[in-house]
């Protein structure tokens, strides 16, 4: 919050913004939080005797040019956008309202899916290059912590992997998981080293789907 | 700290009538406050009821929309431990509490003014008694600072 404070420094009119897609299901950046931020900062700044207007709201996604572009009577209303998007929708609104200030409200995290309500697992690193046929549907790259694709290391102790108890080791579960599905030998098969240029390395990605793209 | 040392020190003052927001849960603290009218009970009127079907559907805006707008305390009422009409809608409303509370040390409000009480339908005098300790202890932490500007 003192990050945001910062942010926010100086500024009179603030736009809240929520995005209401993939941060809205992870309770991180939706209307809700939007509305919870925006009366954070409200308070904050009554007490603190400022003369704020904070606004919220919230659109489907801030990821899509056409629905940026739809709240554009809103942002034009404000002098500083907090975007409550992951980093893909900061970019964008930032991109598209070039003269306001765009700051983030939140720090995206990672791609996983809620193991129970309100906790959250890393599952896919989105590395270009899927290796999910061969693992059992566990990931290596993502879930085991040195991204290991040939077995575990000396580090797997009952289960667990060694950089914390919480963990489960990615090779063991995909041990056990093969075992289930009799497809043990696959546990045999060399994965010979991985060309990494698909995970970024090799510079930002770029996907053109060509039969989608309208000259 | 900083602000129990200035309550400690600050006096009462006895003409100021805190505005106190309770989310009441409607199968508890709503029916207590119902019984309590029926038994005459009496208790500090400065509190303005809004009924919840589970204390568990509060949100932590709602929270804060009622300091926004000037509340001087607020407060959740919702069953005992165990005794939710829906399973666990009190322990949520307890955690979210205890976030908003953490949300308001954030920015520098006094989380005090944010309470969670628990009781039953047939408790009636423990609600008179839940209303009079939360006035008392807002009427020693005094006028919300956020009052400024908010019309009564």
């Amino acid at each position: 919050m003192g990050e945001i404070l910062e942010m926010v420094e100086g500024y009179e009119n603030i736009l809240v913004l929520g995005c209401g897609t993939c941060v809205t299901v992870c309770l991180s950046g939706g209307e809700r939080e939007a509305a919870i931020l925006a009366g954070q900062l409200r308070i904050w700044g009554k007490k603190e005797g400022k003369n704020l207007n904070v606004m919220e709201h919230t659109i489907q996604r801030q990821c899509e040019k056409e629905w940026v572009d739809e709240m554009r009577g809103h942002v034009e209303k404000a002098d500083v956008v907090l975007s409550l998007a992951c980093g893909v929708g900061v970019q964008l609104v930032a991109e598209m309202y070039e003269d306001k200030a765009v700051y983030p409200g939140l720090n995206t995290t990672f791609m996983g899916y809620p193991v129970e309500h309100g906790t959250w697992l890393e599952n896919c690193r989105g590395c270009g290059n899927c290796v999910l046929a061969h693992t059992a549907g566990v990931c290596p790259i993502t879930r085991c912590a040195k991204s290991l694709l040939n077995g575990p290391c000396g580090g797997s102790q009952n289960g667990k992997c060694e950089i914390s108890k919480e963990t489960e080791c990615a090779w063991q579960l995909i041990y056990d998981r093969l075992k289930t599905k009799e497809r043990l030998e696959w546990m045999n098969s060399y994965q010979p080293p991985r060309d990494w240029s698909t995970a970024g390395d090799g510079g930002p990605r770029k996907s053109v789907k060509i039969e989608e793209v309208v000259d | 700290m900083e602000a129990e040392e200035a309550t400690s020190t600050q006096e009462v003052n006895e003409d100021f009538r805190p505005k106190i927001v309770a989310y009441c849960c409607n199968y508890c603290a709503y029916a207590a406050a119902d019984l309590a009218g029926s038994m005459r009970l009496s208790y500090p009127p400065d509190i303005k009821v809004i009924r919840i079907p589970c204390s568990g559907k509060v949100e932590i805006n709602y929270l804060l929309k009622a300091f926004e707008e000037g509340a001087d305390g607020v407060m959740v009422a919702g069953c005992l431990e165990g005794d939710c009409h829906f399973m666990e809608g009190n322990y949520r409303a307890k955690r979210k509490v205890r976030h908003a509370k953490r949300l308001l040390d954030e920015i520098g409000f006094d989380s005090e003014r944010l309470e969670m009480y628990n009781l039953s339908s047939a408790m009636a005098g423990r609600f008179a008694e839940i209303i009079e300790e939360m006035t008392e202890k807002i009427k020693k932490l005094g006028p919300t600072p956020l009052r400024k500007g908010v019309k009564d």
